[in-house]
């Protein structure tokens, strides 16, 4: 039993404080969130979770997260699908392919998309991106058509403010969070098993596939599910970029989205009452999914043979 | 030093050996590169100009990269074979893929700063939007309460945020108590939560609750986004103090406290400076949780703890949702603002770790 | 049964023939420092060549030269030749690719693929080298007969590889080498990380297996260079030199009755 001098007790205890502050702030954030949200959730029941208008008070009595719901895990699984296979490619890139001297270069810059607020990626896709991808919009309805997703649900479609535009920027802001997680771990693949591919007459990609993909499987899922997270809580650059449709649909390149958070940020100004609560209520379901994906992430990446000595 | 060799009479002039570094790439490869990307541009050309309806230069480019991948495998698989077809292959795809991804930080940052530094002038440093009116030229822009706001908002979060950051970051690695499992988690936890949620919580328990849209309700919210990042980035930078510092410290008899505070934390200054950096980084461009807290104002609040206050993304934001275009054109020069000054701190992040390695 | 695209590693010449290594004047570098000067060494086919010597005289260097890997260090360099039955194998038409499924190479620290299991392990070289076969259990089989280890683990051919025994993991990775039907098989200290019973199922595997492959061995372990080798090379180095050989000769002249009083001081254990 180590006897400590009163200074020190202090200082542990100080330290201790500032440690469980974290947890006490989650905890707060979660408790307010839930106690402020339950009038809106009493005053619609079940309906809240399953109802896709958003109709509150003083203009109607109907609201509900399903279409919210629905549109943020749209446009945060159309992120991913664009962003893990361009954080792999580089990731790969900076660990296995690039001169030696190109990789820190281009590391910083792929963490300089980090760095750029969502609001810059939001007010650049609105006036440089959206207007252009409504050609390649409209060339994916016209012949590709056939896919559910693609499928025109209207005579004259509308093309710009979707989720696939959406999509596309959050992708951006997804991409240097994932890489920065799989370039970690492929960085510690084990040497030997690297020459052993490369004994048996391996080529640079052959040993990819044989020995740095399995490896590196863990972090490939942590780092997608930390991407996941970023992608279910991003407000502004969504908000700026499409146009409200409280409606469940699966065409992705019509006009018409809005998740969660975007939602939040629009109509918190106008919001009171029953209608604010309601705001409150979905920023806790909002909260409660980032919580469990992020630390599902960490889980994974944690537990994985390649994860135990990243940094996330 | 071979012994088997009989020793000559006569010297022989000794050569200096001529170094070979084998290298994979030979000038044949480089002809079946150029032929590949030669005859995939003549396809994509041919294509788009004479069969399919498409115009605009990405689909052109992705085209024309698609076609060249695979009449460069076709070509390669041919002369060497499927394995070293997918090796090169692969390594282009990568490539491309990879060195494709800066066009897009390229194009961001041309467009914000030839929409922002065009209307940007002296002025804006200097004046507020109050003295912006519909009449006014669009080169008239008053940024001033915003930058002040912005000042003001992110200063007080470090105060909150680095001292709170750096002592748990001794928690975790100098003191490890029990908790040091959990309490990681709950930094991890806390990184993720979404901006917009911060700024609804400090919404419920500080402006609703009557003390209204502050200045300091907004550095609050940007402490909690700020916490995780300075936490992590320290514990890292402890991390790396060697522990042979601390047991020279503690075996002379200094306390725990006095280790840390003496030895450690100046060892580990530049790193801690380093995380301060970044987490201003982080929190300088949050616009979200801003909307619900310092609410906006086109007018100079000096004071933080009273009364609604701008911030250069918070402007900007607004700016850009107006329905004139001089007031959306606006909101452009303070994006500009506002992303000089991250681009300033990331470069500064960069320079402070350099120094860190020396 | 396993087929190559034979045609394009013709620049090699017969995949199947017994095959003689010869290296000449050769140099390497770790940038401008000079590690290996001057090597000229012959190994003869279907012999077992052992390279012995104090440590740090570049006799791994050396036998990473023999296929290839050498030049997977970033600024490393060479001078000289390496001739495989007469061929530059470092030549501007060869590929190294080719040269390692060659020329295999078993590591001191054995390195199986932790997560596949003891069959796929055994058949992934022919995987990476775009060798195909009609009968993969067969070559499974036949792999690990040679490398002595098919009774221990036919009935358990789907654990994973990581799981073996340190010897197992060795004489796996002996397999694996197999698999690819490699000319010469070189290895780098394959027992100093193993027991003793390991190490002599593995040199009696070494015997087993010189009819049909060259082998070329480092050790630092004189018994087991005088209990298998055929002719022994041995290598030192001076402060300040490059490594080099000292004496090549058959290895019971080398040691018992070796040419150079260096080579006697160290066979008899007087340094190293």
């Amino acid at each position: 039993m180590v006897v400590r001098t009163r200074p020190d007790r202090i200082f542990r205890r100080l330290a201790a404080s500032a440690g469980a502050l974290t947890l006490v702030i989650l905890f707060l954030i979660g408790l307010f969130l839930c106690v402020k949200g339950l009038p809106a959730i009493k005053d619609q029941g079940w309906a809240f979770f399953t109802t896709q208008v958003w109709n509150p008070p003083p203009r109607g009595n109907e609201f509900g997260i399903a279409a919210l719901m629905w549109w943020t895990i749209v446009v945060a699984l159309i992120a991913l699908v664009i962003a893990v296979p361009i954080s792999i490619a580089a990731a790969l890139f900076v660990t296995e392919f690039a001169p030696r001297r190109m990789r820190r270069p281009l590391t910083s810059l792929i963490d300089l998309l980090a760095a750029v607020p969502s609001l810059i990626y939001g007010m650049w896709g609105a006036a440089y991106l959206r207007p252009r991808m409504v050609g390649l919009s409209a060339w994916l309805g016209k012949y590709l058509g056939f896919l559910p997703i693609f499928k025109p649900t209207t005579a004259f479609p509308i093309y710009g403010p979707s989720a696939f535009v959406a999509g596309v920027v959050v992708s951006l802001m997804v991409v240097p969070i994932v890489t920065s997680v799989v370039r970690e771990v492929f960085s510690q693949v084990p040497p030997g098993e690297k020459e052993g591919a490369f004994a048996l007459g391996g080529t640079r990609w052959g040993m990819v596939r044989a020995v740095v993909l399995p490896f590196g499987r863990g972090g490939i899922v942590g780092g997608s599910m930390l991407g996941l997270g970023r992608a279910l809580g991003e407000t502004i650059a969504i908000l700026l970029i499409v146009s409200p449709l409280f409606q469940i649909r699966l065409n992705i390149i019509e006009a018409g989205a809005i998740p969660v958070a975007p939602l939040i940020a629009n109509n918190f100004g106008e919001s009171s009452g029953i209608a604010l609560s309601a705001l409150l209520a979905a920023g806790f379901v909002l909260f409660v999914v980032t919580l469990l994906v992020n630390v599902g992430a960490s889980t994974v990446i944690a537990r994985s043979r390649s994860g135990s000595g990243v940094e996330i | 030093m071979r012994t088997d060799a009989p020793k000559l009479a006569v010297v022989v002039e000794h050569r200096s050996p001529v170094k070979i570094r084998p290298s994979s790439f030979h000038p044949r490869d480089a002809a079946v590169v150029g032929g590949a990307a030669a005859a995939s541009l003549a396809l994509t050309w041919l294509l788009y100009s004479q069969i399919l309806p498409f115009h605009g230069l990405p689909g052109f480019l992705l085209m024309w990269a698609a076609f060249d991948f695979l009449i460069y495998y076709v070509a390669v698989r041919e002369t060497q074979g499927r394995v070293v077809a997918r090796d090169r292959t692969m390594a282009a795809i990568i490539t491309v893929v990879s060195i494709a991804i800066v066009i897009p930080l390229v194009l961001i940052l041309g467009y914000v700063t030839l929409k922002g530094l065009r209307f940007l002038r002296l002025a804006f440093f200097t004046t507020t939007m109050a003295s912006v009116g519909p009449e006014s030229p669009t080169t008239q822009t008053g940024g001033l309460g915003a930058i002040v706001g912005t000042l003001e908002q992110v200063a007080i979060a470090m105060v909150i945020s680095v001292p709170l950051g750096v002592l748990t970051a001794i928690y975790l690695n100098e003191v490890k108590g029990r908790l040091v499992r959990p309490t990681r988690i709950f930094v991890d936890a806390m990184s993720g939560v979404p901006s917009i949620v911060a700024g609804l919580f400090i919404y419920t328990v500080i402006v609703a609750n009557g003390h209204g849209f502050s200045g300091f309700a907004a550095a609050l919210a940007l402490s909690i986004l700020m916490l995780p990042t300075v936490t992590r980035t320290c514990e890292v930078v402890l991390r790396l103090v060697p522990d042979g510092l601390r047991e020279a410290s503690l075996a002379m008899g200094a306390p725990e406290w006095r280790t840390t505070w003496g030895v450690i934390l100046p060892t580990a200054r530049t790193g801690i400076i380093t995380a301060m950096i970044l987490g201003v980084a982080r929190v300088v461009g949050e616009t979200a949780p801003l909307i619900m807290t310092a609410f906006g104002s086109a007018t100079l609040n000096l004071n933080p703890f009273s009364g609604p206050q701008a911030a250069l993304s918070l402007s900007s934001f607004q700016l850009f949702g107006s329905s004139q275009t001089a007031d959306v054109q606006r909101a452009w020069v303070f994006a500009f603002v506002l992303l000089s000054i991250v681009l300033i701190l990331f470069v500064a992040a960069r320079l402070q770790g350099e120094r860190r390695r020396r | 049964m396993v087929r190559t695209e034979d045609r394009l590693d013709a620049a090699l010449g017969d995949a199947h023939a017994p095959a003689t290594l010869d290296a000449e004047d050769v140099h390497a570098w770790f940038g401008d420092h000079h590690v290996l000067g001057d090597i000229t060494l012959s190994m003869p086919a279907n012999s077992i060549t052992s390279l012995i010597g104090p440590s740090g005289c570049g006799k791994s260097t050396f036998l990473r030269i023999l296929n290839r890997m050498h030049e997977l260090v970033p600024d490393a360099s060479l001078a000289g030749s390496i001739a495989l039955n007469g061929i530059d194998i470092y030549g501007p038409n060869v590929r190294a690719t080719d040269v390692r499924r060659r020329i295999g190479m078993v590591f001191q620290k054995p390195n199986p693929f932790p997560a596949m299991t003891v069959a796929g392990n055994v058949l992934s070289g022919l995987k990476l080298c775009g060798m195909k076969t009609d009968d993969p259990d067969a070559v499974v089989e036949r792999c690990l007969h040679r490398a002595g280890l098919w009774n221990e683990l036919k009935n358990r051919l789907d654990r994973p590889g990581g799981a073996l025994s340190g010897g197992q993991q060795q004489r796996l990775c002996i397999a694996r080498s197999l698999a690819v039907e490699p000319q010469v098989l070189l290895m780098d200290e394959p027992c100093s990380a193993l027991d003793p019973t390991s190490t002599r199922r593995i040199e009696d595997t070494m015997r087993e297996l010189v009819d049909t492959v060259t082998i070329v061995i480092v050790t630092h372990n004189m018994q087991q260079a005088q209990r298998i080798s055929d002719r022994c090379a041995f290598f030192n180095v001076d402060e300040g030199q490059p490594g080099g050989i000292v004496e090549i000769d058959t290895t019971e002249r080398i040691f018992t009755d070796p040419s150079d009083p260096r080579t006697a001081d160290y066979v008899h254990g007087r340094f190293g």
